[in-house]
């Protein structure tokens, strides 16, 4: 839909007269998409365009139910209430189908709150909260992404692999953070009871005072160090710890920093030797099922993927599979198709959501930084499904509130 | 004692970016009293033209070089901004102008996202100052020492500027006088434009200055608005060595902090500020307020009368169509009406005690997300039934108003309005912190209304019932001999004093009032959306009920309601399209600049003019508003 | 007669300076009694401690048997005694009657009333008072937009409605012309004979003084050097050597605020 008549239909809406659009065949399928356009706008970008390559691919295939795919995307600037009005919006007046969005865990906690009370489906596709499909989970919201939890799982077993045993946390100081810290120490600690946790530091969000950290950090005189920050303080927190000698000779575990939103802007200055996850796309060989991903993505954009156009992407196809398996595009249909639901051939392979908790099997690429032609890669990475670093059933079934 | 002194000049280089910023806002704020929200983004701006000038000019000369022209081009920038949205409004009423610097951060905002891109810079590095030295063992960045040096510099510069130069003299005169500098025949509006790009200027250097320490990126205007506020008022207003005291007092603390207390980052400068303004009320070196001294500029409003018929009509005609919406209306159109209808209690609740009682309250928000946590934690865990938590929200919201109020009432003017602010934060940390009670920034979920409410349309008449009712009632107080009370203690407290009037105990009186229905909204809030998270207690929640209350009109009494009702709709219709906050920004400036007493003032003048007759002489329906 | 104000030992000090220094008077029921002197003698800051604006550095202030010394204003006026100032404070945004209407809101402890609609009440109280100060025709009038003249005029009919034992008026006429002076003065002293209160009240206006004042104290560098009926204070000598210079007490016509 072009600007011009975006901007037309909002003023219908704002004006309040203009009826909803009735669905008929040959229509296309609206999905609700809400996210931080502006706030975050890094990231939520090449989400986007990853989201665009899957529907040009979906559509030029003859679309979902013989009908083309269409997201209709909207701001809601990182504004948990703004982004449920939308939500709401999106379901009774744009004609959506089901909702998916967001990237901060709390506004993706709100749009599942919602989308339960309602029932709306809901596919949380980048918010890496573990409540989400755990302790506040609901039948109606499903997960993408690998979680705080399975991705510090990940790095805690590389980290119980070493001689390390004084570890030091920096996590910036909101859920996010305190979650991550609380996961690589319950992994951690289970792998190896002899760790000792010696110093624990929580700066404000993109709000880091990078030098006293690191003299904070340099004075708890940890052997090993798990860092969550990122962004910003993560560049800066690198810059100050580099310069003064924090990083030498010590092991450093730290979530997310591989993945190029985050690896990019710190080209040359990357951290050689940590330990990280991320996404290893200029390591991608033929044969790799994310190698075809990321040439045609590089093609459709002109630009190299991060990991969210690889979020975007699988989101798409998870709904386009969703609603195919459904064979309509009834709400309870649609819920029911995502549980079990089963996409073959992705850039991960084959996706599929869990009956259990609605979690899907995306999994992390974990591996060890290092700068080559002034740019910071991961070297030595594997990709690790999910599956093995989640608690048992039993936990999870505890967990989640009774449907 | 070596990791000491290191902390110490940790503290020391932290603060020099800190008090270029806080200089400048203190400067601008000193002379031409105008709280310049922007500030923040001229520190933006000046990283990005910092990375860009150094990325186009080599070495040495090229790093430093870059440095004073983004100065200079920032401070430019500030002029023109100057020029064309302040100097049209220095007579609106007081603090108005800051709805216009808030226009001003949006177009910035899109403006650099448009220019500059949405990834993240790293700034690059002062040539031949890469790397430490290590004084005492500790190791050093050679960068931090050249900042601590370059600090008291500047701070020297000022200083001979303002007390050596001519132009310096008239900057105090200002700072001390506005009226003189008038009578001194100096040309006033060429002043403010020169102190405003001076202020801007100094914020641009202060953001390419840090480049070497952090970077350029698209969320440090706020970043660094609150810090640089906190300085400016803890140093007092307009004073340039206070300031810099504060700055450094600031940033040590913050170190400190950061050692010994690593989960206070968050709260700790406003503890601070808290601490210091109950102390000190006008800050370390700062100078009283005198009475009225930025008040009342402007012709005073007109008297104040119930609506006339016409306008009651109007009003019962508007109610009806509410109350028949849900007949043609769809879903969303009520849901969007519930939004409004919350937010315009929330703002009338401001408006009562900003316009009756002139106090201007930056921590309004306290009280919106203090309602809503207080009915979702009774509902969390105290499993309180809906209706009880939703009728407790506003009781409870009017305590904290009390319990804050009795702190803040003391003072007055700006420095009333951020020991506000510091509370809210407080307020704000605690729910952001205490996660195994409010769930920190996870908030709290599914907090959904009892089952005969859950209809949305049900909701919505609910939603009227009280949200027209609150602001009704606020209304009514307005009118009644406690809202005359109330505009007798902001128009002349001496007055208001002599004839028996407890003008504190007033204010604390309206101040909970507006508390609790500030509480009231919060709880509609809550159930509306099911959820509530720390962004409904942050200050940009604030500052939204703010600026509708001065775009609606501060000396109106529909203004909070029409202000809030205009920006919930516009934005709701411009965040369609992309770039859409250099649309509203763009919009904002334009409200303010051709209607500076607000939509409904400017309204009301144009009623009147067509009327024919003069402001407030006669017509009891004309003056309605 | 019996006391109404009785004021003892007075002092006022300003970093060691003594703005007021040692004054002592009383103000007997029914009376009307001026205080006067040069500027900068102290009267103001005398007035502002007997109503509690400003804290004496010691010294006593008895309201009939009771001590009023550092009582806040409002506690001062609840105690019966009314106030008009030197430059007026009305209420820029209510209408001359509002203003009046204010006071009796106060007056009759209606402040903290959130139901009634404040313009309403003791509308007909309030024009009575608008009617005695001459200010009936301009009741429904801004404020803002009253002559200053009038102004003092209304500050007088706020200070009367809770009907004072005892009224401080400060420069009353200052600003007004000459005429409009001694009408107000005139009026004030009806109100003194017909309702018994006393007045207090400083002036620079000589003819309004010496035509009104049933006595007259004299304030000089913060010290009482007079205090006694016109005939007495005129021929006092050091009040005439105070005055001489300045050419006022005599010659009153040119001498205002």
């Amino acid at each position: 839909m072009n600007l011009h008549r975006r901007a037309i239909l909002a003023f219908a809406a704002f004006t309040a007269i203009a009826p909803a659009a009735v669905a008929q065949e040959g229509d296309p399928i609206v999905i609700g998409e809400i996210n931080h356009y502006t706030r975050m706008a890094a990231f939520a970008e090449p989400y986007r365009k990853g989201i665009e390559l899957a529907l040009d691919e979906i559509n030029s295939d003859g679309g979902v139910l013989g009908r083309p795919l269409e997201f209709v995307f909207r701001d809601d600037q990182g504004d948990p209430a703004e982004a449920v009005r939308i939500a709401g919006e999106l379901m009774t007046r744009e004609g959506a189908v089901m909702l998916t969005g967001s990237i901060l865990s709390n506004v993706g906690l709100a749009l599942s709150s919602f989308a339960a009370e309602r029932g709306y489906v809901y596919l949380a596709a980048e918010p890496l909260a573990d409540s989400l499909v755990w302790t506040s989970g609901n039948p109606y919201t499903f997960r993408l992404r690998a979680s705080t939890w399975v991705q510090a799982a990940m790095l805690a077993e590389r980290a119980a692999e070493t001689d390390a045993t004084r570890f030091a946390t920096i996590a910036p100081n909101y859920a996010y953070g305190t979650d991550a810290v609380e996961a690589f120490k319950e992994n951690l600690t289970r792998l190896k009871p002899d760790v000792e946790f010696v110093g624990e530091q929580w700066p404000a969000l993109f709000n880091i005072d990078a030098g006293s950290e690191v003299q904070a950090l340099e004075r708890a005189k940890p052997d090993a160090i798990f860092n969550v920050t990122f962004g910003t303080d993560l560049a800066r927190f690198v810059r100050e710890g580099g310069d003064r000698g924090l990083f030498d000779g010590r092991d450093v575990y730290s979530l997310l920093s591989g993945e190029p939103e985050y690896l990019e802007p710190l080209g040359d200055e990357a951290p050689e030797g940590w330990t990280v996850t991320g996404y290893p796309w200029y390591a991608l060989e033929d044969g790799d099922p994310g190698k075809p991903f990321v040439d045609a993505y590089e093609e459709f954009t002109g630009e190299t993927p991060m990991i969210g156009s690889l979020v975007g992407y699988l989101t798409a196809v998870s709904i386009a599979g969703a609603i195919e398996k459904a064979g309509s595009t009834e709400t309870e249909a649609i819920r029911e198709a995502f549980e079990g639901l089963t996409v073959a051939d992705t850039p991960i392979g084959e996706l599929n959501y869990r009956e259990i908790d609605n979690q899907s099997n995306m999994g992390a690429y974990i591996g060890t930084l290092a700068v080559e032609d002034g740019q910071g890669v991961m070297v030595d990475w594997e990709y690790k499904e999910p599956g093995p670093y989640m608690p048992s059933d039993e936990e999870i079934t505890a967990m989640r509130p009774a449907e | 004692m070596a990791f000491f002194l290191a902390q110490i000049l940790n503290g020391l280089a932290n603060a020099s970016a800190l008090f270029l910023v806080a200089s400048g806002l203190s400067l601008i704020f000193g002379v031409t009293r105008v709280v310049n929200f922007a500030h923040g983004s001229f520190y933006m701006l000046g990283a990005f033209i910092g990375v860009t000038l150094m990325e186009m000019l080599p070495g040495h000369v090229g790093f430093w070089g870059a440095i004073l022209l983004t100065g200079l081009a920032v401070g430019l920038i500030g002029a023109i901004v100057e020029m064309i949205v302040l100097r049209p409004i220095y007579r609106a009423p007081e603090l108005f102008q800051l709805v216009a610097t808030f226009g001003v951060i949006l177009v910035i905002q899109d403006l650099a996202l448009m220019i500059w891109g949405a990834a993240d810079r790293m700034g690059p590095r002062a040539p031949g100052l890469r790397g430490v030295v290590r004084l005492w063992g500790e190791p050093i960045p050679k960068y931090d020492l050249a900042l601590i040096a370059i600090t008291p510099l500047v701070l020297l510069g000022l200083w001979y500027l303002i007390t050596r130069t001519r132009v310096g003299i008239l900057i105090r005169a200002a700072t001390q006088d506005r009226e003189m500098v008038g009578a001194l025949g100096v040309n006033q509006a060429w002043l403010f434009t020169g102190v405003f790009a001076l202020g801007s200027a100094l914020a641009g250097l202060g953001g390419a200055l840090q480049l070497p320490k952090g970077g350029a990126d698209l969320l440090m205007d706020f970043n660094i608005l609150g810090p640089a506020f906190v300085v400016v008022v803890i140093g007092g207003m307009g004073s340039l060595p206070g300031a810099f005291l504060a700055a450094i007092l600031i940033s040590v603390l913050g170190v400190f902090g950061v050692t010994y207390l690593p989960q206070s980052t968050l709260v700790l400068m406003f503890v601070v500020m808290a601490i210091v303004l109950i102390v000190r009320p006008y800050g370390l070196l700062g100078r009283e307020e005198v009475a009225g001294e930025h008040g009342q500029v402007g012709r005073p409003e007109p008297p104040i009368r119930p609506y006339g018929q016409t306008a009651r009509l109007v009003v019962m005609a508007l109610v009806g169509a509410l109350l028949l919406l849900p007949l043609v209306a769809e879903t969303f159109v009520q849901i969007l009406v519930i939004d409004i209808v919350i937010f315009a209690l929330f703002a009338a609740s401001l408006h009562f005690i900003l316009g009756s009682g002139g106090l201007v309250s930056f921590g309004h928000a306290a009280f919106f997300g203090g309602g809503a946590y207080a009915a979702a934690l009774l509902v969390r865990h105290a499993s309180a039934p809906m209706e009880v938590a939703f009728l407790l929200a506003p009781l409870l919201a009017g305590v904290l108003a009390l319990g804050i109020g009795w702190f803040c009432i003391r003072l007055s003017g700006v420095y009333f309005a951020m020991l506000t602010l510091a509370f809210s934060q407080l307020v704000w940390s605690v729910a952001f912190q205490w996660r195994s009670v409010t769930g920190g920034d996870d908030g709290m979920i599914s907090i959904w209304p009892a089952a005969w409410l859950s209809d949305t349309t049900s909701y919505y008449y609910f939603t009227l019932l009280f949200g027209i009712g609150g602001i009704l009632l606020l209304r009514h107080a307005i009118h009644a001999p406690f809202g005359y009370a109330l505009r007798a203690g902001r128009d002349s407290p001496r007055q208001a004093e002599a004839m028996g009037i407890d003008v504190k105990r007033i204010q604390l009186a309206a101040f909970t009032l507006a508390g609790a229905m500030a509480g009231l909204a919060g709880g509609l809030f809550v159930f509306a959306k099911g959820s509530v998270f720390p962004t409904e207690l942050e200050i940009a929640r604030s500052f939204d009920a703010l600026i509708v209350v001065f775009l609606g009109g501060v000396k109106t009494l529909a203004g909070g309601v029409v202000g809030a009702t205009f920006l919930t709709g516009v934005e709701d219709w411009l965040s369609r399209l992309q770039y859409w906050r250099l649309l509203l920004g763009l919009l904002i400036i334009g409200v303010v600049i051709v209607a500076p007493e607000g939509i409904v003032g400017a309204v009301r003048g144009a009623w009147m003019r067509w009327r024919g007759s003069a402001p407030g002489l006669k017509s009891k329906g004309g003056a309605a508003t | 007669m019996t006391e109404i104000l009785r004021v003892e030992r007075l002092v006022k000090s300003y970093d060691g300076f003594l703005a007021v220094n040692g004054v002592s008077f009383s103000v007997a029921e029914g009376e009307l009694k001026a205080l006067i002197g040069p500027n900068g003698a102290g009267k103001t800051t005398c007035f502002n401690m007997l109503m509690g604006q400003i804290r004496p550095t010691s010294g006593d202030v008895f309201l009939g048997a009771e001590r009023i010394t550092g009582m806040r204003p409002r506690r001062v006026w609840r105690k019966g005694v009314g106030r008009t100032f030197q430059i007026t404070g009305t209420y820029q945004t209510m209408t001359v009657i509002e203003n009046v209407q204010m006071a009796l809101l106060s007056h009759h402890r209606r402040l903290f009333d959130l139901r009634s609609r404040a313009w309403k009440l003791f509308r007909g109280e309030a024009f009575e008072f608008l009617r005695i100060v001459g200010m009936a025709e301009q009741a429904d009038r801004p404020c803002s937009e009253l002559a200053y003249g009038d102004l003092k005029r209304l500050d007088l009919a706020i200070a009367l409605t809770h009907r004072p034992r005892l009224l401080l008026m400060d420069e009353p006429t200052a600003g007004m012309a000459p005429s409009a002076r001694v009408e107000l003065m005139r009026l004030v002293a009806e109100i003194v004979a017909e309702q018994g209160v006393s007045v207090l009240f400083t002036e620079h206006d000589m003819d309004v003084v010496f035509a009104h004042a049933h006595h007259i104290m004299v304030l000089n560098r913060g010290e009482l050097i007079a205090d006694g009926d016109a005939a007495a204070v005129r021929r006092n000598p050091k009040v005439q050597e105070v005055y001489l210079g300045g050419g006022t007490l005599f010659a009153a016509e040119d001498a205002n605020a």
